[in-house]
């Protein structure tokens, strides 16, 4: 409450409803006679505003103002009854439901199912037919039928509440249910409450000065802010003002009502993140690219060059990437590796200039057969998706259309990028199924992606990104998701694929089993920077990098004595956090202080070999 | 039970205890009223004799349980009983005015989805203040209650403008040009509320689709930007939108009750609430039994093209 309080749209709101509260109880004191008023100078009926009827009067020369003053008690004592009603109703029922569960929480349940489905407005006629002019029977009912609601949302928070520590310490202290229940849950789960019941507040409103509006509950000549609407409306075609005063009324107090509730809600939540951008930006600026340490760029199907990315955090960007560089020819595979953090996936997304929201592409280029993706427009780089540059990534299960058949989805993508028929489409998309060694294409074609196992979703993954008939399949942790077994057919599978269409792949793993197993060259990441390159067997054979000597020490597949098994200390640091010099001295048992004083730039060792350490000399004598 | 019919099954043995619910509640209420109705039908100055004669006419000296039983069993023979105000059939009185109700609801449903729909759809991909907008437009369509929109409407396209008439109806069958006419205030009012609630929920709606992982992948591999809103997300969209129509179809439903008091409509809205200022317990009986048949249909329906949209409901 104190927080909504410190919003000025909340405190304003409050301020209102007080107001109107204050009104409610004096205007009837004050002006005695209103009430009961039949008519009032029949010589200035339907006058507009003066100084003497600051609203005007209506049709029987009655202050429009005073009515609606004096109506604004019967108005608010109906939603109090009906919110009341709602809340003593709603709360211990949920709480109830919520906290017992079982057979309790059943019954509740099926009653405020019951409730929900009745026609509200049909059930109080109803009433109204039976107790006639009776607002206090209608609202009763109102908040009767207005309940469920609440049951529901305090049902919902009371079952998130009594999974917490200190309930089951209160339950073992042998504090009764009750106790618990209003001193401990209820304090937690007030929110919740408000808010709904704000709401309950605008519906109630609404359904009070629509029976008013009806002239069902509030008897001549005593006003109310409905019942004045339908005054005006009789006399619409000649006096349009006198429905403007009671409707805006009306209408902002709902709208404060929704509006206090959306405030505590706000206050009491936190925002709602907001999705990745469906067209990111390109490149901020488009400086020339920085010359690359890799010297066969140039001949290169793909070569990211000096890449630099930044995403907001906290709305001011952080630069998550720096200085990225490596190359991917026809027909090869390439492993980008390191631990979880370390920008690797950030990478692969840059080349598909897919950054999560926020994400820019501040320095470098990606260079795909001469030409640099980032400077392409929006068009033209997502022609090249699928097409060029195809995608697996780590989530099988999710990673597919839940409503769409499977076949459907990659024949879209061969429709998309090979212009075929529709039939065509199918019996290739039926074709890519089988090369991607799933039984039964013609089967599995027809089947949604939740009638799939991960291994086939994964498969079927596969296939969707050769539709387009791709140079470069890009695989973002393709077996992180999948168990053991269906790892090492997922990328045999891979490597059969890349094998026989001569694709090249860029294969992000934090596995070097799979590395061992697949991969040509290796590109070492560390905290948003290339630390080492090197072909596969050289990077076992003297890892040059300090990281990268721990990563594959510390590798389970590498070493089977667990007893010895090494490790590396600490974390990896976020990008905030990166220090000046090497981002690994940190972590790192050669530090000097020569490591820390500037940043290191990737150094050329011998052929195919670079790795951003100055003190590569001390493993040249030992072997990992 | 995966099979349409099998659903269609399975929620109409589900809608049973609804309607005996509602209808034995009705009983109930009216049985713990003061006074009863052949109090009503004689008026005060009624003889004792007369009375207990009337009383004993209409069943009313039975145990409550023998007069629910009586009316449920009339209804299963189509009989719902008779107005006590003007001695019309309630089936008939009802099956007049249900057409006018129905197109109003019907046309203020479409309305709602299609334009709330295209506004949500346009908030989550463009954000920004827009999508701020669209909040405080839901707000709004909330708070303006629809009665008074409907008044508002009348004094400018209706007074000023001449464009349609202020009142009244024209049955399709006679002229479908003037009903059309004679609707679009009623709807325009009516929808107004659903648009902006539509809008805002299916934003959300929308917003929680293009988060999901498979919007990137479909991007990544080069599916058309196109495909991806009007196919994928909307789909997947489609799911919850369907669920928040259903519950936005019997927020309209009630509000046809006003809407068709402020245009003067001969709908099941104004029949009910003169049967209720006219105490005409039958009639009001009569239509909340409708109602609840109405609020059965319209799950019914959401139910159905729920599982039709979703391959995981209808395989299950």
């Amino acid at each position: 409450m104190i927080a909504t309080l410190r919003r000025p749209a909340g405190a304003l709101c409050l301020t209102y409803i007080l107001v109107l509260t204050v009104i409610a109880v004096l205007a009837p004191i004050l002006l005695p006679d209103v009430a009961m008023q039949q008519a009032g100078d029949l010589r200035i009926t339907n006058a507009p505003p003066s100084s003497s009827h600051p609203l005007g009067t209506d049709t029987l020369g009655r202050d429009v103002l005073d009515r609606l003053l004096v109506g604004t008690r019967v108005t608010l004592v109906g939603l109090v009854i009906a919110v009341s009603c709602a809340l003593a109703i709603g709360v211990p029922l949920g709480l109830l439901a919520g906290y017992t569960r079982g057979v309790v929480d059943r019954v509740v349940g099926w009653i405020a199912d019951l409730a929900f489905a009745m026609p509200t407005i049909i059930i109080i006629f109803v009433v109204l037919t039976i107790f006639p002019h009776n607002m206090v029977a209608a609202m009763i009912t109102l908040g009767l039928l207005l309940s469920p609601t609440l049951i529901r949302v305090v049902r919902s928070a009371t079952l998130v509440v009594r999974e917490e520590l200190y309930i089951d310490a209160a339950k073992a202290a042998g504090l009764s249910a009750p106790y618990i229940l209003s001193r401990h849950v209820l304090p937690r789960i007030l929110g919740p409450i408000i808010v709904q019941a704000s709401l309950v507040c605008g519906v109630a409103l609404i359904v009070q000065t629509a029976l008013a509006f009806l002239e069902l509950v509030v008897p001549n000549p005593q006003p109310s802010w409905g019942g004045m609407i339908a005054d005006g409306l009789r006399v619409l075609q000649t006096n349009a003002w006198l429905v403007i005063p009671p409707g805006l009324t009306v209408t902002v107090t709902i709208l404060v009502f929704g509006l206090l509730g959306d405030v505590i809600r706000d206050t009491s939540s936190a925002a709602w993140s907001p999705a990745p951008q469906l067209m990111p930006k390109q490149r901020g600026d488009l400086g020339a690219p920085a010359q690359s340490t890799e010297e066969t760029a140039g001949s290169a199907l793909l070569s990211v060059r000096s890449l630099a990315v930044t995403l907001p955090r906290d709305g001011v960007p952080v630069r998550v990437l720096h200085d990225v560089s490596f190359s991917l020819d026809e027909g090869e595979v390439v492993a980008l590796v390191g631990e979880s953090g370390c920008g690797k996936t950030m990478t692969a997304r840059s080349i598909v200039g897919l950054l999560p929201s926020g994400g820019e592409l501040t320095h470098g280029a990606v260079v795909y057969r001469g030409r640099d993706l980032a400077a392409l427009s929006r068009k033209e780089r997502h022609a090249l998706r699928g097409k060029a540059i195809a995608w697996v990534s780590q989530e099988p299960m999710v990673s597919l259309t839940p409503v769409f058949r499977v076949g459907w989805q990659i024949a879209e993508g061969v429709r998309r990028h090979q212009g075929t028929s529709r039939t065509e489409a199918w019996r290739r998309a039926v074709d890519l199924l089988g090369e991607v060694g799933l039984p039964d294409p013609e089967a599995v074609a027809r089947r949604y992606p939740h009638e799939l196992s991960g291994g086939m979703a994964q498969r079927v993954s596969i296939a969707r990104a050769l539709a387009g008939d791709p140079d470069v399949l890009i695989a973002d942790e393709p077996t992180t998701a999948l168990d053991v077994t269906l790892q090492a057919e997922i990328l045999a599978l891979l490597r059969r694929l890349q094998e026989q269409r001569g694709m090249a792949l860029l294969l992000v793993t934090h596995d070097w089993g799979v590395v061992a197993d697949i991969a040509d060259r290796v590109v070492v990441m560390y905290a948003g920077e290339v630390v080492e390159r090197a072909d596969v067997d050289d990077i076992f054979e003297s890892p040059c990098h300090p990281y990268t000597r721990g990563l594959i020490a510390s590798d389970p597949h590498h070493d089977p004595d667990a007893e010895r098994l090494p490790f590396i200390g600490g974390v990896v640091p976020r990008p905030e956090d990166w220090p000046a010099g090497c981002h690994f001295s940190d972590r790192c048992d050669f530090s000097i202080a020569a490591c820390t004083d500037r940043a290191v730039p990737l150094l050329h060792l011998t052929d195919h070999r670079e790795a951003r350490c100055i003190r590569t000399d001390i493993f040249e004598e030992a072997p990992a | 039970m995966g099979s349409p019919i099998g659903i269609i099954v399975t929620r109409l043995l589900g809608a049973i205890p609804l309607l005996l619910a509602v209808t034995a509640l009705t009983f109930v209420l009216i049985a713990l009223a003061p006074g009863d109705v052949a109090q009503a039908i004689l008026g005060p100055d009624a003889t004792p004799a007369a009375y207990d004669q009337l009383r004993e006419q209409l069943g009313l000296n039975l145990p409550l349980h023998e007069q629910y039983w009586g009316w449920l069993t009339g209804v299963l023979h189509g009989d719902v009983g008779t107005s006590l105000y003007n001695g019309e059939s309630v089936s008939h009185a009802i099956a007049q005015r249900l057409p006018v109700t129905l197109s109003l609801m019907v046309g203020a449903l479409i309305v709602s989805l299609v334009v709330g729909v295209a506004l949500g759809m346009a908030s989550a991909v463009r954000r920004g203040a827009f999508g701020r907008a669209i909040d405080m437009f839901a707000l709004i369509g909330f708070a303006v209650p629809s009665f008074w929109l409907g008044a508002q409407l009348i004094v400018l396209f209706a007074v000023q403008l001449g464009w349609f008439p202020a009142t009244g109806y024209v049955p399709l069958g006679v002229d479908s040009g003037e009903w059309a006419r004679s609707l679009a205030l009623p709807v325009a009012a009516l929808a107004f509320g659903g648009i902006a609630a539509i809008a805002k929920q299916s934003r959300d709606a929308f917003l929680d689709a293009l988060a999901q992982p498979f919007v990137s992948v479909a991007l990544a591999n080069g599916v058309s930007i196109g495909s991806i809103l009007f196919r994928h997300v909307l789909k997947v969209a489609s799911l919850r939108i369907t669920t928040i129509l259903g519950l936005q179809a019997l927020t309209l439903l009630g509000g046809t009750v006003v809407v068709e008091n402020v245009f003067s409509l001969p709908g099941l809205g104004t029949l009910a609430a003169n049967a209720t200022s006219r105490g005409d317990v039958p009639m009001i009986q009569g239509i909340v039994l409708y109602y609840a048949f109405m609020v059965v249909a319209v799950n019914l329906l959401v139910d159905i093209v729920y599982a039709w949209l979703n391959p995981r409901v209808r395989a299950a």
